[in-house]
């Protein structure tokens, strides 16, 4: 086997028995990187020089028997969302191109005192607006399993980055599904955390109630590993939990026998369900069953709302972020006149369009005439939302159901028709809106070979159960697979 | 609801965007067709629901208000467009 096809968890086994070095991980990551990511793109920044330090740093530790934790030396890399100290940090925007931040981003700091080197940064929709890549405003990724087609996103970046072994293991954020789509739609796990386990400083903001960090990575267990690095209180983040999270992998193995997992009718009937999709997902939960897990018909009655609730408080709380970017303190300026011809031609030229959409929605549905009718509606259907699952978890030990509607989509395909790329994450909202972990893992291939995601939710702050039954299946059904990446 | 071009304008100032005659009417026919979409949600009584601000369920807690490290102001400043001195500098607002 090739050092970049072990699994993350599998690498910090090696490196601590001195079975292979951390400059030799980086060495064949980077060297992958050069090889392949021409076709892929999944990098917008590659610190060969950073990441090689830091590498050496790590076998010196390991050399001296001083090692900063089980993973110290695994190299990762980041969506370009994160704030690097020293390293560009564009958000997949041009209003950010150039911008160096001063600090790390608490998670980074968190990666960093784990000891893992940090390979680069990675493509993403602007401002982690979008379901495809196709927003960045450098250039779109492409998905290892089919060039033609998206990784998806916003972190498509990171998924095609973990999918085409380029990276052991990548940070994402999502905000309506920006990790888990992606995950499905490139073969990978991807975890997103209750709202409030992972720190946001340092992460620009797009939605802040919604906001949240999580791990990419090739196995459950290795999402495991890095959650556990991940889920630390942050005093400089207001919403930042201060429940000590548990260990993640004590109970990975312990499997589904006994537990209930729920069936959301509403996610089933969803037109637009790819029928391959829907058999793969109803076959992962006829495993379950095998495994002795007890399967619960429920229902979420306001699913179908959750979208037209998403795209009022999101963009809302993106009008109000995004008004950071004027031109005074980071970021590009366009000369001008007065102070105002300044502000609305720098963000003018500085913003994309689906940024200026979301710019202009929010702002629309925050104006004096229009607030009670459209984001407290919102905010209000939000609570119906999360009702739905409180009363769920009251039959239910998680929630089983597809994570997105289609298998990777062709790059172009729906970037013309936003109401079209919004409907891809008709599975992925409802769990952000109520602020619930959830994940994504793969549960099978379409006949044309491309990856398919089953989700799995769980209650507010129990990724243990979430990441356990996730391991169950893939225990039973292992679809971790390397990708062709064009025939590579 | 269908959005008039002085709206999207009205809306454009009030984001301090600028916006080309051609944004504007993209901007006209997808907001459009958006604010159409999301008028689904008029279908729910929500007369007796409180709105949620928050996906956190314990938000905050206290911490001690104790001095700390900031940002040197050099390095605050390092990517400003245009600086004076310790400052961020904007076009003249006062004549």
């Amino acid at each position: 086997m090739k050092l970049t096809d072990l699994s993350l968890l599998e690498l910090g086994r090696r490196l601590a028995a001195g079975e292979a070095s951390s400059v030799e991980a980086v060495q064949a990551c980077l060297e992958r990187i050069r090889r392949l990511d021409g076709r892929v793109k999944a990098f917008l920044l590659v610190d060969e020089k950073g990441a090689l330090a830091q590498a050496e740093a790590a076998d010196a530790r390991r050399r001296s028997g001083t090692p900063k934790g089980p993973l110290d030396g695994v190299p990762v890399a980041l969506k370009d969302l994160f704030c690097t100290e020293g390293l560009a940090t564009t958000a997949g925007s041009r209003i950010l191109e150039g911008f160096v931040p001063p600090f790390d981003a608490t998670v980074v700091q968190l990666l960093k005192a784990a000891g893992l080197p940090i390979l680069g940064k990675l493509n993403m929709d602007e401002f982690a607006m979008g379901s495809s890549t196709e927003n960045s405003a450098y250039f779109p990724s492409a998905n290892p399993w089919d060039l033609t087609r998206s990784p998806g996103g916003s972190s498509g970046g990171s998924a095609a980055a973990v999918s085409a072994r380029f990276a052991f293991g990548a940070l994402g954020t999502d905000t309506g599904g920006s990790i888990r789509q992606p995950a499905a739609l490139t073969g990978t796990v991807g975890l997103k955390p209750t709202y409030g386990r992972v720190s946001r400083y340092g992460v620009v903001a797009f939605a802040s109630s919604l906001d949240q960090v999580g791990p990419l990575a090739r196995t459950v267990g290795d999402a495991a590993a890095l959650l556990q690095v991940l889920a630390v209180h942050d005093a400089r983040d207001s919403t930042s939990s201060r429940e000590v999270a548990p260990d993640y992998l004590r109970h990975l193995d312990a499997g589904v026998d006994g537990l209930r997992l729920g069936m959301p009718r509403e996610y089933f009937e969803v037109e637009g369900l790819d029928p391959e999709v829907r058999s793969a997902v109803e076959a992962a939960a006829a495993a379950y069953q095998k495994l002795g897990a007890t399967l619960v018909p429920i229902s979420l009655p306001h699913t179908k709302y959750a979208l037209a609730t998403y795209y009022l408080v999101a963009p809302a709380e993106a009008s109000s972020n995004l008004a950071r970017y004027d031109g005074v303190r980071y970021g590009l300026r366009v000369a001008a006149p007065g102070l105002r011809e300044m502000y609305a031609q720098t963000r003018g030229r500085g913003f994309g369009p689906e940024a200026k959409r979301r710019i202009m929605l929010g702002t629309y549905a925050l104006s004096a005439g229009y607030y009670d009718a459209y984001y407290l509606k919102a905010q209000k259907v939000r609570t119906l939302i999360r009702q739905d699952f409180a009363q769920a978890w009251q039959k239910v030990d998680a929630i089983l159901a597809p994570t997105a509607p289609t298998t990777a989509f062709k790059l172009g395909e729906k970037v013309g028709d936003p109401l079209a790329m919004y409907a891809n994450d008709i599975f992925t909202l409802p769990c952000s809106l109520a602020g619930l972990p959830g994940m994504s893992l793969p549960c099978g291939f379409s006949r044309a070979g491309l990856p398919i995601g089953l989700q799995l939710l769980g209650k507010p702050f129990d990724e243990a159960t979430v990441l356990r039954v996730g391991r169950a299946f893939e225990k039973a059904h292992d679809f971790v697979r390397v990708p062709p990446v064009g025939g590579a | 609801m269908k959005l008039t071009r002085e709206q999207v304008r009205h809306v454009a100032t009030l984001a301090h965007l600028a916006l080309s005659p051609e944004e504007e009417a993209k901007m006209q026919e997808q907001l459009s067709a958006i604010l159409e979409a999301v008028e689904t949600l008029r279908e729910l009584d929500t007369a007796a629901v409180e709105p949620t601000s928050h996906a956190a369920s314990a938000v905050g807690g206290w911490r001690e208000d104790t001095v700390q490290p900031s940002l040197p102001a050099e390095k605050a400043l390092a990517n400003a467009p245009a600086r004076v001195g310790t400052s961020f500098a904007v076009p003249r607002i006062l004549e």
